[in-house]
């Protein structure tokens, strides 16, 4: 015999299923008058720090075909790297912008957010990470939510030694990067099949 | 935002967040569950990228009481007509968000979502012939209190029928979404009702294997909370990942 760990076990994912958007994202679905606005529609307020973009992508099956069902969630450093967290003790980040963001797919399967670029923030062992956007994708036939991230087309040299980046296979670095476009940076996922993002076990 | 970092320099303690414990994927059910259809096309064919949490998984956004209405946590009244109430078993359902230290989660945001008593949703893409109740919308939230409690008051949902095998029914089932306070917690998890013999032949519950990772999502039925001649209770505790220890490793971040 040996003494108890005394530790409970996480409970279980299920699928959020295809009424998600009742929960998630009420106003969307027609439920209004019970929350003025829905959670995560506005990530940045007047007076935010950095540079405005806007990402936009699809959600794609192992068919191809956009998953119009699906809800979109992201969590990012501000312009100068630091968390809207109770969790983040290097400094106050700026106080306009909330790094979290949520956005229900259209019938096209695209989603959203308008947001700041995110500067690098510290990783591993002195590391830097290059400028990423944390995603969750969560969907009917999505059994345990999707962690990827998104990282920037225009970030050649610090996405180079990105200690996450590292990790993927070269071959599939590309399913990671957005591409900027002006103001726009483009990034699809692919839940399966060719060219299949990158998800992650954190 | 000085005394933050002021702790910094005095303590040597908590100085950064602390990564998480690796999650036991096979508690969980696989991305590629067969019996469930619509994971067939959905489900990752490569293998999840592995790495212990950074800093971008260790934070995560934090939710004030002001985001949540006064009606919020009560889905009997929160979209009915004044005067009026949701039709079906009240019922109030009530638990603990818990990490897997054993430790009391709080503040965190705690979003339901659930079919009204006939087990039909309100939602655009629901086509089940039960009828609509006026009065139910089936969304709440709460946000834990300094335990890590959170309770709502609501009817008890309806089991339904969806396409799936020819004749598969949902067991009656409340939707939960809970935050952390990192973003490597976050969950989407389904409640059931004790004693409901269509848990056990649901193809969604069946993508779990453990049968004990599956009891865990039956909520308990709580006499001792009841609420006389109103509400029945149903204890339903979360368990979010834990953080693990840093015993050696108490530098600031980047350091």
């Amino acid at each position: 015999m040996v003494q108890h760990l005394d530790r409970l076990r996480e409970t279980p994912s299920q699928t959020a299923g295809p009424y998600v958007h009742i929960g998630l994202t009420p106003n969307v679905c027609g439920i209004t008058g019970v929350t003025p606005e829905d959670l995560g529609a506005r990530m940045v307020a007047d007076g935010v720090r950095g540079e405005r973009i806007t990402i936009r992508g699809r959600v794609l099956d192992g068919a191809g075909r956009p998953v119009n069902d699906c809800v979109v969630e992201i969590w990012q450093a501000d312009a100068a790297g630091l968390y809207n967290s109770p969790m983040e003790h290097r400094g106050a980040a700026d106080p306009n912008f909330t790094g979290f963001g949520r956005c229900a797919a259209d019938e096209e399967g695209v989603f959203s957010f308008d947001t700041v670029k995110p500067g690098p923030v510290p990783g591993p062992r002195g590391a830097t990470m290059a400028p990423h956007v944390s995603f969750w994708i969560v969907a009917r036939g999505i059994n345990i939510g999707l962690h990827t991230r998104m990282y920037f087309s225009d970030e050649e040299a610090a996405n180079r030694d990105d200690p996450v980046l590292r990790r993927v296979v070269p071959a599939r670095v590309p399913t990671l990067i957005g591409r900027r476009e002006g103001d726009t940076v483009h990034f699809d996922i692919r839940l399966q099949g060719e060219d299949e993002t990158v998800f992650f076990d954190v | 935002m000085e005394t933050r970092g002021m702790d910094k320099r005095l303590s040597n303690l908590a100085s950064e967040a602390a990564p998480f414990m690796a999650r036991d994927r096979g508690r969980h059910p696989p991305a590629y569950a067969p019996g469930y259809k619509s994971s067939i096309l959905r489900a990752p064919g490569e293998a999840l990228v592995s790495f212990e949490s950074t800093l971008s998984e260790k934070t995560g956004p934090a939710f004030g009481h002001n985001v949540i209405g006064a009606l919020d946590n009560d889905l009997i009244h929160n979209f009915a007509k004044p005067g009026e109430s949701a039709i079906g078993e009240r019922i109030i359902v009530h638990g603990r968000v818990l990490d897997e230290n054993g430790r009391p989660v709080p503040d965190v945001l705690v979003e339901y979502w659930q079919a009204n008593a006939g087990g039909r949703y309100r939602h655009k893409r629901e086509g089940y012939l039960a009828p609509l109740d006026p009065n139910f919308g089936g969304f709440g939230r709460s946000l834990t209190d300094s335990e890590g409690r959170y309770w709502f008051r609501t009817i008890r949902p309806g089991a339904y029928p969806w396409p799936n095998g020819v004749n598969d029914w949902r067991p009656a089932h409340i939707h939960f979404s809970v935050f952390g306070s990192g973003f490597a917690q976050r969950l989407i998890t389904q409640m059931y009702f004790e004693g409901d013999p269509m848990i056990a032949q649901c193809p969604i519950v069946r993508t779990i294997a453990d049968p004990a990772a599956i009891a865990q999502l039956v909520a308990a039925l709580d006499m001792a909370n009841a609420v006389p001649m109103d509400s029945r209770a149903y204890k339903f505790d979360i368990v979010l990942r834990g953080r693990r220890s840093t015993f050696f490793e108490n530098r600031p971040e980047g350091n």
